[in-house]
């Protein structure tokens, strides 16, 4: 260790030993973002300040929420929503936030799919960013279960149950994660546990993996170019600003994150005053009752894709129970995401528009999501139930043709 | 040589403890998620058929261990429905001349409550629907509505407990 001179009560001592110019230069002004990038690489910044908003306003709910099934309704309905100073306005903050956080995680995600930027060399990127949306998957979820209303109680009777794995009937792991016969005290307390401290721990830590892994390979640019980034950083350091072909993220970058930032707060705090009720389902403002399942029950809307093709197949197929079928695709397509990176067989990073039928594929899988997510809504009736098979069927047929898809595209081009 | 032995030996006892910890710290987390012991305890129910106002061919709902349980006096229409449709007579309680279907009310799909809908129980969530033997006929339900264990005792059915008749009514959904 290099001895410090300077003394500890002097600015330029504290700089010294935090390293704090060193730490500002490695992660704002000489980090390096490219300029050939549009609105979607803001996503990242807009979803910080998002986590950051529901940590604040969930900071001002813990106060007075009440963990405990007689006095959790009540503790959200009437204390905080009618007695808290602001009360209502960060119950509606948190509410809006944790449904609008799944809207930017989606165009985030397919942002990254649509450009290819989860493959050679970026793969970390995409599994630490997969994790997260599990993670912020199950953070709402949990979430979902603390105002203990009629939705609160039967989505989680309905999700806990999913771990008896249809037919292979385990409710003991059930009842162990539940902590009681059915859905209670005991699992009301735990899985507030989880929403408050261990997954928003989690989450912040592989905040902290997925921008690691992200600094050194550098974001994506809208044509895929391979930038050598040192040679680019001395042009603009040297001060040729112009023909540099990237810039710094502080402070050239941010301040167009900011400007994004800015519609996206102005729309967010629109929907907290003017329209909360898209996050605050009706059904949810009766008590959580045992004894009476509400005459139609859905998930929030950033699960109704998944959801639907947990119900899609139902009738028995392959001398399968409808259900186990259902199950299983549930499973898949919690877990397909994941693995993005390895059915892509193509071996250039190019944007979808640069890969035709990749580019088909693409728009096919948002319009499936988009038609799963409707119907997911919808009671599994009549023409309905057929709508959601089908979709289903698509959904399952995009997974499988996506490795020759891409093979094919690369072929047409002769990469391969 | 005998000092990299040491280290080996060293290491080895290190790993040793470390996993004895962490599986016996498994043990402790796994079983502080177990459901407790008053929760195992409180779980018995009585009903004594002949005293809640049960009319043929109209179920009611009653709870045990937090769970409906629904109780249906089967109609004669009900019965035919179930000879024609092949159902063991041990599919039912009978007691007397009557017979009842004993069921946990929650859908064997996912655990939401079907609700009756003139002559049988359709679930809202996934639209899995029971008839009034309890057998699933349409929609992702794998399996019967399933038969709490209970002990009969003239008209008189603890839920909870283990019984003859319950026994073969789970017998006959095997």
């Amino acid at each position: 260790m290099a001895e410090i001179k300077e003394s500890f009560f002097s600015a330029e001592g504290i700089d010294k030993r935090l390293n704090g110019k060193k730490f500002w230069k490695v992660m704002m002004t000489e980090y390096w973002i490219p300029k050939d990038i549009n609105f979607l690489w803001a996503m990242g910044v807009v979803l910080a300040t998002t986590f950051a908003i529901l940590i604040i306003s969930g900071i001002f709910l813990l106060m007075y929420y009440k963990p405990d099934t007689a006095l959790a309704f009540d503790s959200v309905n009437y204390t905080i929503m009618q007695d808290v100073a602001y009360g209502w306005l960060f119950r509606h903050m948190h509410g809006v936030a944790a449904s609008v956080v799944f809207l930017i995680i989606y165009i985030h995600m397919f942002t990254g799919i649509y450009y290819g930027s989860y493959k050679k060399g970026r793969e970390m990127i995409w599994l630490s960013g997969m994790l997260l949306f599990v993670t912020f998957s199950a953070e709402g979820f949990s979430g979902y279960m603390l105002p203990w209303g009629q939705m609160s109680y039967w989505a989680a009777a309905v999700i806990t149950n999913l771990f008896a794995g249809g037919s292979l009937e385990a409710y003991g792991l059930v009842e162990w994660i539940r902590g009681g016969f059915a859905v209670g005290d005991a699992t009301l307390t735990r899985f507030f546990m989880l929403h408050v401290f261990l997954l928003p721990l989690v989450i912040i830590k592989l905040i902290v993996v997925h921008f690691y892994t992200l600094r050194i390979p550098h974001v994506n640019n809208q044509n895929s170019e391979d930038i050598d980034y040192d040679a680019e950083a001395e042009k603009y350091l040297a001060g040729n600003k112009k023909e540099a072909k990237v810039i710094p993220f502080w402070p050239v970058f941010l301040s167009k994150d900011f400007a994004v930032l800015g519609l996206f707060l102005i729309f967010y705090f629109y929907l907290v005053f003017f329209n909360y009720n898209f996050a605050m389902d009706p059904v949810n403002f009766d008590p959580a009752n045992a004894m009476v399942t509400p005459a139609h029950i859905y998930p929030e809307w950033y699960f109704l894709w998944s959801y639907e093709t947990l119900r899609g197949p139902f009738f028995d197929m392959f001398g399968m129970k409808a259900g186990d079928i259902g199950l299983m695709i549930f499973g898949l397509a919690q877990g397909i995401f994941l693995v993005f990176p390895f059915l892509d067989r193509d071996p250039d990073v190019l944007p979808a528009h640069k890969r035709p039928k990749f580019f088909i594929w693409f728009w096919i899988l948002i319009i499936d999501l988009l038609v799963l997510s409707v119907y997911g809504k919808l009671p599994p009736t009549g023409a309905n139930a057929w709508v959601g098979f089908y979709a289903t069927a698509v959904f399952l047929l995009l997974w499988a043709t996506l490795p020759f898809i891409t093979k094919s595209d690369a072929k047409a081009r002769g990469a391969l | 040589m005998s000092q990299t032995n040491r280290r080996d030996f060293l290491g080895m006892s290190f790993a040793a403890v470390a996993a004895v910890g962490g599986a016996a710290s498994l043990v402790g987390m796994k079983q502080a998620w177990d459901p407790l012991p008053s929760v195992l305890a409180a779980g018995f129910t009585t009903i004594d058929l002949s005293n809640i106002d049960l009319l043929p061919g109209i179920p009611k709902t009653f709870t045990w261990r937090g769970k409906p349980i629904f109780i249906l006096e089967l109609s004669q229409a009900m019965l035919d429905d179930a000879t024609k449709a092949g159902l063991p007579k041990d599919y039912h309680l009978t007691i007397g001349d009557k017979s009842y279907t004993v069921v946990v009310g929650l859908c064997t799909h996912l655990g939401c409550i079907p609700a009756w809908k003139k002559d049988m129980w359709k679930c809202a969530c996934h639209g899995g629907e029971f008839n009034s033997s309890g057998k699933q006929t349409f929609g992702p339900p794998p399996k019967p509505f399933v038969v709490p264990p209970f002990k009969v005792e003239g008209t008189v059915l603890t839920l909870g407990e283990d019984g003859p008749e319950s026994k073969a009514m789970i017998a006959a959904r095997a």
